[in-house]
């Protein structure tokens, strides 16, 4: 018995306070992203949040450029650009990816140019990989209470926001006809979304931070049509990806290649990915709300 | 800066915008903006794999780009569009992350493959990538009047399987990332592809010489691109973000102002 459980998980595990860290952080992370992430499937914004994980990149690289920690980074530019697609209409459903796809574009060039600097004018040896596909083993723990402090931020406004964004995104016109203000809602929404994705950016890296919003959220709607339920399963699935690959990704420091293991973000959306395919298989039935 | 090896920094990245230019046109004719992302994007992993097992990279490049297109074609047919696109992107992307951290590639070479190099593009790129632009073309004149047909009135394509014509649809976005890649990386040949020809939209409904325009705008976006990123070595990538951005805002204002 002994013997199968050090199989399973390699001595140091538990008892490593990297690994504790990044347990709770990654854990609360996931909460949050696979919360948010519901709605952003429901909406069927992927595009914008794999748009503002993109960006972050951006954001991230600025951070190490200026000495600050990339978390602000992260955030500010996450906002900014939230906003530009706030601004440009992101929000009609015409044009909409077009608009996305500008300001992506436009963030993308600005990543490049930080993460050159970064590379030529600073000492950063290792920064833009970090930033770009995360490391969630090596987070400083200064990051745990500005983290507590944006996850429970983001899910005080999406409780705020529930009934009404429910209502904006299941049926605009309805929503607009019983006097929601619709576009406040969703540029509210979409600054929560910014935040998430912020999050995720930080423990998964930023170009793979979608993995954690939208996969387990995809998933969770194709096996219940229940909004509660959904969220619940989400953030199960979200929180069960993320250990599971820290778990692995520490494992394998024993499989080959030798000196080194594999990153933590490699299983987590790998995870993510077989979950949700997983899902398609147990259920055909079109999820909550359809398009 | 037009003498040497730049001479062909110069011709292949004219041909890379060109054909960026024209697909691009379709791109955003039938809305594709997040596949055009996606593919490019998670092709990443084939360039750092190759790297990893000793290949050539545009080797890498062509398989995952096509395997990339492949996969996001059928996992759409059931479940929602950009869900499918979002999980097989990260997939890739986490294939990347994976081999990576295998490889002992430096930083730079890293970035490069993300956000471009010209002045890295050798001589032996040169026929590769001038056969890669005729394939383009070929197989964009194939499919221009199903494809037309098909982005403007999407069920009028009769005899012509919708699902079949996606598929090629994709394939040509895979062929073109091939391409483009080397010279302005993963990230930004999605902005090639999709500033220009929203801009060129802009401007004109017909679509022939939207088309037009669309890879006169895409040429001078990456000239510019070049001769800046010559000047600072800022990376190239980064121009052409901009440039871009920067066309579509100009022809936003163009429109705002020829209405009112």
């Amino acid at each position: 018995m002994h013997a199968v459980l050090h199989a399973i998980v390699e001595p140091g595990f538990f008892s490593s306070s990297n690994v504790q860290l990044a347990v709770v952080i990654g854990g609360l992370v996931a909460v949050v992203a696979s919360g948010v992430g519901v709605f952003t499937v429901v909406r069927g914004q992927s595009f914008a949040g794999e748009a503002l994980g993109d960006i972050g990149a951006a954001g991230g690289s600025s951070a190490y450029l200026i000495g600050i920690g990339p978390l602000w980074g992260f955030l500010g530019i996450n906002i900014a650009a939230a906003s530009a697609m706030e601004l440009i209409g992101i929000q009609r459903a015409r044009g909409r990816d077009l608009a996305t796809g500008i300001v992506l574009g436009l963030g993308f060039g600005l990543a490049a140019l930080f993460l050159y600097l970064g590379t030529t004018e600073s000492n950063t040896t290792g920064a833009p990989i970090q930033i770009l596909f995360g490391s969630l083993f090596l987070l400083p723990s200064s990051n745990l209470p500005l983290v507590v402090a944006f996850a429970a931020g983001t899910i005080a406004t999406l409780i705020t926001l529930y009934r009404p964004l429910m209502l904006v995104s299941v049926s605009p016109e309805l929503a607009a006809a019983r006097g929601v203000p619709v576009r406040l809602i969703s540029a509210a929404y979409l600054l929560a979304m910014a935040v998430a994705v912020a999050l995720s950016a930080l423990t998964i890296g930023a170009i793979l931070s979608t993995a954690l919003l939208i996969g387990p959220a995809a998933t969770a709607l194709r096996l219940t049509n229940r909004p509660h339920r959904a969220f619940l399963a989400a953030a199960g699935i979200g929180v069960g990806c993320t250990w599971l690959g820290l778990l692995l990704a520490w494992d394998s420091y024993y499989w080959p290649p030798p000196r080194n293991g594999w990153p933590v973000s490699f299983f987590v959306v790998t995870l993510v990915l077989v979950a949700y395919l997983a899902s398609g298989v147990r259920r055909r039935r079109p999820a909550v709300s359809g398009s | 800066m037009f003498s040497g090896f730049m001479v062909n920094a110069w011709i292949v990245s004219t041909l890379v915008a060109f054909v960026g230019g024209a697909v691009g046109f379709f791109i955003v004719m039938r809305g594709s903006a997040f596949v055009a992302h996606a593919i490019p994007n998670g092709s990443f992993a084939g360039a750092a794999g190759a790297s990893l097992v000793g290949l050539s990279t545009l080797i890498g490049l062509g398989v995952f780009s096509l395997a990339g297109a492949l996969g996001i074609g059928l996992l759409t047919r059931r479940g929602r569009h950009d869900v499918a696109t979002a999980l097989s992107l990260v997939f890739m992307l986490g294939l990347g992350a994976l081999f990576l951290s295998f490889s002992v590639e430096y930083e730079p070479a890293v970035l490069s493959l993300l956000f471009g190099e010209v002045l890295g593009i050798s001589n032996n790129q040169l026929w590769p990538t001038i056969c890669l632009t005729i394939l383009c073309l070929l197989v964009l004149g194939l499919l221009w009047r199903p494809l037309l047909l098909d982005s403007v009135l999407p069920d009028s394509t009769r005899g012509i399987d919708p699902f079949k014509l996606e598929l090629a649809f994709l394939g040509l976005v895979a062929l073109t990332t091939t391409m483009t890649v080397p010279v302005v990386g993963t990230t930004l040949i999605f902005a090639l592809m999709i500033g220009p020809p929203a801009a060129a939209r802009a401007f004109t409904a017909r679509p022939g010489l939207a088309l037009a325009l669309s890879i006169t705008i895409a040429v001078a976006i990456v000239w510019g691109a070049i001769a800046f990123s010559y000047e600072t070595y800022w990376p190239i990538g980064f121009f052409v973000g901009a440039f871009s951005a920067c066309a579509y805002a100009i022809s936003r204002v163009a429109k705002a102002a020829r209405r009112t």
